[in-house]
């Protein structure tokens, strides 16, 4: 028989093999998708026993003293010692953060700019766009040695300065990424009827691209702000950690990521409970700027 | 007896019907009252369709879009099912039994019911592959059982010839229309006992379009066919009957050369004379 | 007239110049950008000179740590191991994780659950390393130690040959295992979120044909959308790999931070990351320390830009192709 003339159907024992073959199939399928709702749960549950550990040890110490007073020694063994806060601290990464974003940001929306409106497809604007998603994953640590060797060595010590910078330096890959994907939504006919008015190009941009592409620049600023609040590795080598407020930017400063590393680490249950309203504060604070961004976006979409 | 042989009679806007024997079969599916809902919110997109599938012939369904034709098409192999909120009411009766059942085992059903897609859908392997991959589902066959099946469902595809030496190479360096086929054959491997069609070579060159054509024809002989087709010559030239959608309605179902020269209502007229769709 | 066209002329050569200041601007920016992690590649070289002419290629494959005044020797060799053994077994436990997220999110879970699912997954993210640490060291750990431990793993060690990886005199809990768990969760969000992307560019109607062959949801992801896909998972996996390498805070918390090279799974050693974090900021200026620290640097900062840029090779071959 010739295989074009040749019709198969289907004898009752193939049937029944494939009825088989089916039950298995399906059992396997319902294992898998057991499996992933398993990995979903097991997901979530982090998240949740993060935030349930935090909220459990983080609540009792969130009061008046922890957001107005400085660091104070342990009360260990003596009663009447006064609690100590984490003013200095929340100070310091209101301070830093800020400042890293300032100094960040400005230069973050260039060079998103340089990507999406002046490099596209160019040989520099791949090595940018490369090195920038790059710098965006590289180890944060590694940034603050890079800032001890450029800013702290030559000027003699610590300082808010080079913290701020470090943190600058991770703001602008947030930035450059955010900055050029919404610039790239934007359509090019928005672009030629501005250009088409006789505006010249950087009036495009600054005027209008900017303007249009707001909610997801202002996303990325937020992200990049989120981010760098809750760094500690670049701070330890940079402004390293101060117990007192401080407003000098060229002194050693304090941060709440540092001082939760310094007062976890110490041993004293006093010391660790504000600690950990320390970490609650940090937590509660990225994550509402996270989802707040992630709004601001879908409000916009 | 058959009126082709004698008067080929030109139907509305030139269309000429080849098939009109008359559909005689038994049916293969019968649909009773279906009606289907895209979601829980949204107005019915099948309104109590009724009709039969005859076996071993081809149904063309045609409509303007959005007319229901291609939302039938995935009612008959519950493709709906995948997505949440899709639901049909009513039956597709297939030897006896609901298959809108949720009883179903929707991948035997799927295997009796196979479906080919309005673009090419190679899959990312090598040709043997793609064609094993449907039959390893459901059958454990030995190597050489493989090779002859693989042989017949190319070759029914009317592609063997194409694709016998390089076989072990990647479907997707075939050609769209060798694709299309391949797809076709990928699905028969299966040895389904109805083929779904959803516009197969709106995608495709005149001349690949012409070739599954021919194989739609010589595919009848051992499978129920039904075919969504924006293209009235194509329903023309492969149906044996044909049904008219529109909005979610069947207006009218008739063997294919009655349907193209004596149409019993006003807005299938309409539609085959081209005066909109 | 006149006064028209020179009005034109001025007008048309003050936005010519600001184009020209603005365009500038960018690309003086973009400059910056490379010229940061050129920067950051030769002061981590500079720093560590002095470690790599005292110890030259010994460095590397050196286990000692020894800052005493007078016998100084640095080496490389278990901070490096260490960073590649936790980041490889975060990596083992979450893959099959990410990936079961990934295929609930695209195929499994009902629309209305995608979003809010998808955004506290993401969310995990965002969360700060010290958190992960914190929680790592006072939740992790004693569950770590209690439960699988001295439970599972003392049944482990038994076994004959592979016994060894489960045996451990390290009692404390904090552990390579300990490091590589909190990792693992540290990294999930960036794998999954990359599998989600991919996965649901996967065009709908490919699905459907092998659903229509009579797939199920499993045999349609493993045959049609892994294959369809598996240039930019394995990249999104790389991404996780170059975040693991680099992981600082979290790690210091609950490795336990010794130098010793961890024979088994539930010793203490530490990786570079945090050692670098450990004892940087009390080594002195321009010390062997300081500068074997700046050489583990430099070490780091290879091995993930190399990883880094082939996850995103990876990832973008897909976007061309």
């Amino acid at each position: 028989m010739s295989t074009t003339t040749m019709t198969f159907t289907r004898t009752p024992a193939e049937e029944a093999t494939a009825r088989a073959m089916s039950r298995r199939r399906r059992v396997m399928d319902q294992i898998i998708r057991l499996f992933c709702i398993g990995a979903t749960l097991v997901g979530l549950f982090f998240l949740a026993s993060i935030l349930f550990t935090l909220l459990v040890k983080g609540l009792p110490r969130l009061d008046l003293i922890t957001f107005t007073r400085e660091f104070q020694p342990t009360t260990y063994g003596d009663d009447t010692a006064p609690l100590g806060g984490l003013l200095h601290a929340i100070l310091g990464t209101l301070v830093q953060s800020g400042m890293g974003v300032l100094i960040g940001v400005p230069i973050g929306i260039l060079v998103g700019t340089y990507l999406s409106e002046y490099a596209k497809g160019t040989a520099l604007g791949n090595a940018v766009r490369f090195v920038s998603d790059v710098l965006l994953s590289a180890p944060s640590v590694l940034v603050g040695l890079f800032v001890y060797q450029l800013v702290v060595l030559p000027t003699g010590g610590f300082s808010a300065i080079a913290g701020s910078i470090a943190l600058a330096i991770l703001v602008i890959p947030v930035v450059v990424r955010t900055t050029e994907d919404m610039l790239q939504l934007l359509p090019n006919t928005l672009r030629e009827a501005v250009i088409g008015l006789g505006a010249p190009k950087w009036k495009m941009i600054t005027l209008v691209a900017y303007r249009a592409a707001l909610s997801g620049i202002v996303t990325g600023v937020l992200l990049a702000f989120a981010r760098i609040a809750g760094e500690t590795a670049p701070l330890l080598l940079t402004s390293f950690g101060n117990n007192v407020v401080s407003w000098n930017l060229g002194n050693a400063m304090g941060s709440l990521p540092i001082a939760i590393y310094q007062q976890a680490n110490s041993g004293f249950p006093d010391l660790i409970a504000v600690a950990w309203t320390g970490a609650l504060i940090v937590t509660l604070g990225v994550l509402a700027i996270n989802i707040t961004a992630r709004l601001f976006l879908a409000r916009r979409k | 007896m058959s009126m082709t042989d004698t008067t080929p009679a030109s139907g509305f806007g030139g269309i000429q019907a080849r098939n009109d024997a008359g559909v005689t079969a038994e049916p293969r599916i019968s649909v009773r009252n279906l009606d289907f809902y895209y979601g829980p919110t949204l107005p019915k997109a099948l309104k109590g369709i009724n009709f039969d599938l005859p076996a071993r012939q081809v149904t063309g369904m045609i409509g303007p879009s959005g007319c229901g034709k291609s939302t039938l098409l995935r009612v008959l192999n519950r493709m709906y099912s995948l997505y949440n909120g899709q639901r049909a009411e009513g039956e597709v009766l297939m030897d006896g039994r609901n298959m809108l059942d949720p009883k179903i085992d929707l991948n035997e059903l799927r295997s009796r019911i196979g479906m080919v897609f309005q673009k090419p859908t190679p899959f990312p392997m090598t040709i043997w592959e793609n064609i094993a991959f449907g039959i390893r589902l459901h059958e454990k066959l030995s190597k050489a059982d493989m090779a002859v099946r693989i042989e017949w469902a190319l070759t029914r595809a009317a592609i063997w010839n194409e694709v016998k030496d390089r076989l072990h190479t990647s479907a997707m360096g075939l050609s769209g229309g060798q694709q299309q086929r391949l797809c076709i054959a990928r699905s028969i491997a299966v040895r389904p006992e109805v083929i779904l069609l959803d516009e197969p070579t709106s995608a495709l060159d005149p001349i690949s379009t012409l070739k599954i054509e021919e194989l739609i024809d010589e595919l009848k002989r051992d499978f129920t066919i039904a075919i969504v087709t924006h293209n009235m010559q194509q329903a023309a030239r492969c149906a044996d009957q044909v049904a008219f959608f529109y909005l979610g309605e069947l207006i009218e179902v008739a063997p294919a050369g009655q349907m193209f020269t004596a149409p019993k209502h006003q807005k299938t007229q309409e539609y085959i004379t081209g005066r909109f769709g | 007239m006149s006064a028209t066209t020179s009005d034109t002329v001025s007008r048309r050569s003050a936005g010519a110049t600001g184009d020209l200041v603005f365009a500038w601007l960018c690309k003086g920016a973009g400059l910056l950008v490379l010229l940061l992690l050129g920067g950051i590649i030769i002061t981590l070289f500079l720093g560590g000179l002095p470690a790599f002419r005292e110890f030259g290629l010994g460095f590397l494959f050196s286990t000692e740590w020894n800052p005493v005044e007078g016998r100084e020797r640095y080496g490389a060799a278990v901070a490096v191991s260490g960073t590649i053994f936790s980041s490889l077994l975060a990596i083992a436990f979450a893959v099959p994780l990410a990936f079961g997220i990934a295929f609930y999110l695209t195929e499994l879970a009902p629309q209305w659950l995608r979003r809010p699912v998808g955004i506290a997954i993401e969310l995990l993210a965002a969360v700060p390393s010290i958190i992960f640490g914190m929680w790592g060291l006072f939740v992790l750990v004693p569950f770590v130690q209690q439960k699988i431990q001295f439970t599972i793993g003392m049944e482990l060690a038994t076994i004959p040959l592979i016994g060894v990886i489960f045996d451990s005199n390290n009692y404390a809990g904090t552990s390579i295992f300990a490091a590589a768990l909190v990792i693992a969760i540290m990294i999930i969000p960036f794998i999954a979120a990359t599998m989600r992307d991919v996965f649901e560019q996967v065009p709908a109607v490919y699905k459907e044909s092998a659903y229509g062959l009579g797939a199920t949801r499993w045999e349609v992801v493993r045959n049609v959308v892994l294959p369809y896909t598996r240039v930019s998972v394995v990249g999104g996996i790389m991404l996780g790999l170059g975040r693991a390498l680099g992981e600082t805070m979290a790690v210091t918390f609950v490795i336990g931070n010794a130098n010793r090279m961890a024979g088994s799974i539930f010793d203490a050693t530490t990786t570079i990351a945090s050692v670098v974090a450990m004892e940087f900021p009390e080594s002195l200026a321009g010390s062997l320390k300081q500068s074997s620290l700046f050489a583990l640097g430099f070490i780091l900062f290879v091995i993930s830009f190399i990883v880094l840029a082939v996850s995103r090779w990876l990832l973008h071959s897909r976007m061309k192709g």
